[in-house]
């Protein structure tokens, strides 16, 4: 027990047809960023630099549903949105509805750093980006090829979902062609009304535990896929998405509705500190009796450099470290 | 059992040589407000109808930081956030960003009932406030005289002012201890329960004066300002950043919960862990009982029970 922890995860609710080559380029990405985690913390380095250093990565690189490679809106646009937490002191940023911000964790950092406020969203967040002078970009840096398609097949799905058997379009990975598939609805997995097939995994996180037993979490995410513009999912909502306190930090992927509902990453940390559950425990209770119907997973870990995860969708993107030299990354049970 | 009703119109550092003119209004307003929301609820109208009732009415008071009388961002603007939680299905909706919508909580009960979503904000929720044709009205609707002062002064000093009833003429309110001088007001809300163990919260805010602009605070964030389940339903008001590092709200109900302290216990509780000078919240749990804590000067506020019990209050 003790010494750092370190838990990352790509978004729960995994297409069972994700290609083989997808799941190995998915698991590289996690390795990478795990390591970059890792290599940090053996510096000694502070949770709270850790899990924005680690999500910076995540957002940079364009496999997974945040910065570059964010789902897009109903527009066809990308509005990120990020939050991040210092369980020392409970210190906290967020920022949503960002449209140039390189790195949308960073501006929830200085949102917590330089400014009187915990949470910066819209025109405001765009204009205290340019006041801090961070990395801006244009819009259409953030919207890669393939969400465009996946876009489109949202739309379609959405206007088709009301039928009780409707042909379902499945995209073939190396060529981005579409066949199609005929099946009933009640026969596909489904998040957020989506097929899963067309689903984008939502959001990136990390959490940490360093040297000192100082917890910290961070999440990132571009949102829902055709998600109405200024929809605010549960990424940079404090105690829904992201929670650290000085027993724990946990970040939260899926259904961002069910989530919110559920605050599901404050009561993790609840359960622990007023019915004395350790870390897995918690884990498993919240996944298991606070979603009801809500598919989502969550990553965790305690002072005491434990990790723990779970999740109830059908699989999550993930990778976890402790201090003794464990290491893994994942995707499915 | 039986039904309860509580309503805030903020907590903060009230000062106690609060002038008649500037108090009485207040007062009238509380009482009014009460007593819509107990006429509902003796007409059998669901808690989440009533708390959205009884928060339009505080929202169109001129009177509290909400709807007409919403504190200034550092613009001059307004922007109103608020937000609505049903107790059973645990379904919720809210809203930031609103410059336009007379009625913020009835825009966030739309979003919980006619979007796949539960939170929109700026452009987007002005944009849905149109497709839903709720009423919206010029931005100046919003801005009253007292709170063009108020961020006049607010800017003098140079400072995030959470207090709007800082007196305009310069007397000097009260000093609390640990604070900068910014006493902190802001926020209207209601809770209400029937005698069926229903419940629901609601709560509004123009913010903080002098916010930056796209400044979020608690009100609209789950948890945070707002919660509602199936023990208890619960709004806070006060200093929004700590309201949302503590999980006020989630907080009072997870304490109920997990660790089966009553619903006064929980409340107090959950204000004695925030710093003084910090936050309020009115709460009900499903057994019909109430609960108006603060650690702040004051807090308007108000509850009734259906055993005929009700309260007025500011100070302690």
């Amino acid at each position: 027990m003790g010494g750092w922890a370190i838990a990352i995860h790509g978004g729960a609710g995994v297409d069972p047809n994700l290609p083989e080559e997808r799941q190995e380029e998915a698991k590289r990405v996690l390795a990478r960023c795990l390591q970059i985690g890792i290599d940090a913390l053996r510096a000694s380095v502070r949770a709270v630099d850790v899990v924005e250093i680690v999500v910076r990565e995540l957002e940079t690189d364009p496999v997974f549903n945040s910065g570059r490679g964010s789902a897009l809106t109903r527009k066809g646009t990308v509005e990120m949105e990020a939050s991040i937490m210092d369980g020392r002191g409970r210190r906290c940023g967020a920022v949503s509805g960002l449209t140039t911000v390189k790195n949308p964790v960073s501006l929830a950092r200085l949102v917590m750093e330089k400014s009187p406020h915990s949470y910066l969203a819209f025109d405001g967040a765009e204009d205290f980006a340019r006041e801090q002078g961070v990395e801006v970009v244009d819009n259409s840096y953030f919207i890669t090829e393939e969400n465009v398609g996946m876009l489109k097949l949202a739309k379609e799905a959405n206007s088709i979902m009301f039928d009780y058997r409707v042909p379902l379009p499945v995209i073939d990975g190396c060529s981005g062609s579409a066949g199609s598939i005929v099946a009933t609805v009640d026969d596909v997995l489904q998040m957020n009304g989506l097929p899963i097939s067309i689903y984008a995994p939502e959001t990136v996180g990390c959490v940490v535990v360093d040297t000192n037993g100082w917890c910290a979490a961070a999440t990132s995410t571009g949102g829902l896929m055709n998600k109405m513009n200024g929809r605010i999912g549960d990424s940079p909502l404090i105690g829904s998405g992201t929670y650290a306190c000085n027993l724990c930090a946990i970040s939260c992927t899926g259904e961002g509705e069910a989530i919110i509902r559920s605050t599901l990453a404050r009561d993790v940390a609840a359960v622990m500190e007023y019915k004395g559950l350790g870390l897995q425990e918690a884990v498993d209770f919240v996944i298991n009796e606070r979603l009801d119907e809500g598919k989502a997973g969550l990553i965790a870990v305690s002072r005491n450099g434990e990790v723990g995860y779970g999740f109830n969708t059908n699989g999550m993107f993930r990778g976890c470290a402790t201090e003794d030299g464990f290491m893994e990354v994942g995707i499915w049970e | 059992m039986g039904w309860s009703i509580a309503l805030h119109g903020g907590a903060g550092d009230i000062p106690l040589t609060l002038p008649p003119e500037r108090r009485l209004p207040r007062e009238a307003a509380l009482r009014h407000c009460l007593e819509i929301g107990v006429a509902a609820l003796k007409a059998h109208r669901p808690p989440l109808d009533v708390v959205e009732l009884v928060v339009r009415e505080l929202e169109n008071s001129p009177h509290f930081n909400a709807g007409r009388g919403s504190v200034l961002t550092t613009n001059g603007t307004v922007e109103m956030e608020a937000c609505i939680m049903d107790g059973n299905t645990q379904k919720c909706g809210a809203v930031s960003g609103l410059s336009t919508v007379v009625n913020a909580i009835s825009l966030a009960r739309l979003v919980m009932e006619k979007t796949p979503h539960i939170y929109l904000a700026f452009d987007g929720a002005e944009a849905f406030a149109r497709e839903q044709g709720v009423e919206t009205v010029d931005a100046s609707h919003f801005i009253t005289p007292e709170n063009i002062e108020r961020l006049k002064q607010a800017k003098k000093a140079n400072r995030v002012q959470i207090d709007y009833t800082q007196p305009i003429k310069g007397q000097t309110p009260q000093d609390t201890s640990g604070t900068t001088g910014d006493s902190q007001i802001g926020t209207v809300g209601c809770v209400a329960v029937d005698g069926d163990g229903n419940l629901a919260a609601a709560t509004s805010t123009g913010g903080l004066v002098n916010k930056m602009v796209g400044r979020i605070g608690d009100t609209p964030i789950i948890g945070a300002g707002t919660y509602a389940n199936p023990f208890c339903a619960v709004s806070a008001t006060g200093k929004g950043e700590s309201i949302i590092r503590a999980t006020i709200a989630r907080d009072v109900a997870a304490l109920m919960e997990y660790k089966g302290l009553s619903l006064k216990e929980a409340a107090a509780y959950v204000i004695e862990s925030v710093p003084k000078g910090n936050a309020g919240l009115i709460a009900v749990s499903a057994t019909g009982e109430v609960t108006m804590p603060f650690n702040t000067t004051g807090m308007f506020r108000a509850c009734a029970t259906e055993d005929g019990y009700s309260e007025i209050g500011i100070w302690n």
